[in-house]
């Protein structure tokens, strides 16, 4: 593989790199066998600590399914409920009235700046106080509402920049046939702009999927990390559980992210319509207070 | 109003909580630009195992929970393997490994920010380099990654305001930060919980918004222009 950042490597710079290699392979090496070395030493490694998952059955139909299936389903009810708020809220944004666009701003910019367990705990909280829920259905609430107010803003803004990376000449032109601003923005700027989000919005799911966890660990709710605690406690296999269930983790955030980098990029290579895309990598970490680049690159 | 503000102060100590939160998140800072730097090197470096062994670490740790992370370091690294990295108490050795999983995961959202930072230096500056003869390291060290880093200080603006809020998840295995303190304050305070919640967010938009602010206002300024 060539890079601008060096040359095809000669007879020298290939000696060096193998020496570098070489050196790299025997630290990698020398980390891993420490690890396995401490893992052995406190007889993790056993297969009666790994069985329950790669050999047993049962386990997988008591504590990860269940888990996993839980997770699955606070990410889908977020994503479905976040995504309309996030529009009406991405598109009060873009407004021409001040008395819209900034209060819109202010909602959009306050749950960008705010950890998702600070609302969800506050969640919690309101509906033990002011409701009536049995525990189960409290904290799967608690969890959905702190990722809908979260993601329904940062999907605002996601939104704000599908519109802002159209090119001009589509406003322009539907304002030029005599269009109103309602049809403008309903028929030609966000039938483009949802398309033009898609990426976006499909690893925006990947964050939601790895919030969940924190709603397990700190509330309760039971997805895969709170579902696996029985079995652990009962086999003693911190450890082997967890590895199992990030390798889950990892599987399923792995086939989202590709597929959004598969629709980005067969977005961006169509022939038909427009190749605006908003890329899905200009999601994943938001900061408050600054505003997302749109835009055909 | 102000009556239950006082009370609240009072009882609990809110502002040493979020000083345990600062703390985290500018250790955890520190220690994520360190490693995502080395990361990055290594992500575009003449030697092809340091450059999958990066991939490989990228891609696993970026797609598995925070919690799943610091949950790992506190049950499985400290309770089951007896690493304390030289804390004593409970407390401290959680900070600690709180600290570890923070950066061993911000580590990468920093590497991924410096190698799209890379990738907008223009491909003449690192020809010009090396028809000037410099070696590998010098093109990485003295011409792109000075215009890398430039490119890079919104986008890792970003990545350090989204690590302050994952403080948080450090609730998870029990450090002494805001977000626990709010857990117990609205248990105990339920009648006062919209309270406990204004003042817990505000705290949090206090620390992040003008840090976007700021570092949003220095990424204008010295963008290189092109």
């Amino acid at each position: 593989m060539t890079s601008v950042l060096y040359d095809i490597p000669g007879p020298k710079a290939k000696a060096r790199n193998w020496l570098y290699a070489g050196l790299f392979v025997i630290a990698l090496a020398a980390g891993i066998w420490w690890i396995l070395d401490a893992m052995n030493d406190k007889d993790q490694l056993d297969w009666d600590k790994w069985e329950p998952y790669l050999a047993k059955s049962g386990t997988w139909e008591t504590y990860l399914l269940p888990g996993l299936l839980n997770t699955l389903k606070a990410a889908a009810v977020s994503i479905v409920i976040a995504l309309p708020i996030g529009a009406v809220l991405g598109i009060a944004r873009l407004s021409d009235h001040v008395w819209i666009r900034v209060p819109a701003s202010i909602i959009v910019e306050f749950f960008r700046a705010i950890p998702v367990l600070i609302l969800m705990l506050f969640a919690n909280a309101a509906y033990d106080v002011f409701g009536n829920f049995d525990f189960e259905t409290r904290v799967l609430y608690a969890v959905v509402t702190g990722l809908v107010l979260y993601n329904g803003s940062v999907l605002a803004e996601v939104v704000r920049a599908g519109i802002l990376s159209l090119p001009k000449g589509q406003s322009e032109a539907a304002l030029a046939v005599g269009m109103r601003k309602g049809q403008l923005m309903n028929y030609v700027l966000l039938p483009q702009a949802v398309t033009a989000m898609l990426p976006a919005i499909v690893s925006q799911l990947v964050v939601i999927v790895k919030d969940t966890a924190i709603g397990g660990a700190v509330l309760g709710y039971g997805e895969l990390i709170a579902a696996a605690r029985p079995s652990y406690s009962f086999y003693n296999n911190v450890i082997a559980t967890l590895v199992v269930i990030a390798v889950l983790f990892i599987a399923l955030n792995y086939l989202l992210t590709s597929f959004a980098n598969w629709l980005e990029k067969y977005l961006r290579q169509r022939k038909r319509g427009s190749t605006a895309v908003v890329a899905p990598d200009m999601v994943e970490e938001q900061a408050p207070g600054m505003h997302m680049g749109g835009g055909v690159h | 109003m102000v009556d239950d503000l006082a009370f609240l102060f009072d009882k609990y100590n809110v502002v040493a909580a979020f000083w345990v939160t600062v703390q985290l998140a500018v250790l955890s800072a520190i220690g994520s630009l360190i490693w995502g730097t080395a990361l990055a090197a290594m992500r575009v470096s003449p030697v092809p195992i340091m450059r999958g062994f990066a991939a490989v670490y990228i891609n696993a740790v970026r797609n598995t929970p925070l919690t799943v992370i610091l949950v790992g370091s506190s049950l499985g690294l400290w309770q089951t393997l007896g690493v304390t990295l030289a804390g004593e108490r409970a407390t401290e050795v959680n900070f600690r490994l709180a600290i570890l999983g923070l950066v061993a995961y911000t580590s990468c959202f920093v590497c991924e920010s410096l190698r799209s930072g890379i990738n907008t230096v223009h491909v003449g500056q690192a020809e010009a380099a090396r028809a000037l003869g410099l070696n590998f390291g010098q093109v990485l060290g003295r011409i792109v990654l000075p215009q890398a880093f430039r490119s890079v200080i919104g986008p890792l603006a970003s990545v350090l305001i989204a690590l302050t809020k994952n403080t948080t998840i450090a609730a998870a295995i029990s450090v002494a930060e805001a977000a626990a303190l709010m857990k117990t304050m609205v248990e105990n305070e339920a009648h006062l919980l919209f309270l406990v919640t204004v003042i817990f967010a505000f705290g949090f938009v206090f620390l992040t918004l003008p840090t976007g602010l700021i570092l949003g206002w220095v990424s204008k300024k010295v963008a290189v222009k092109r």
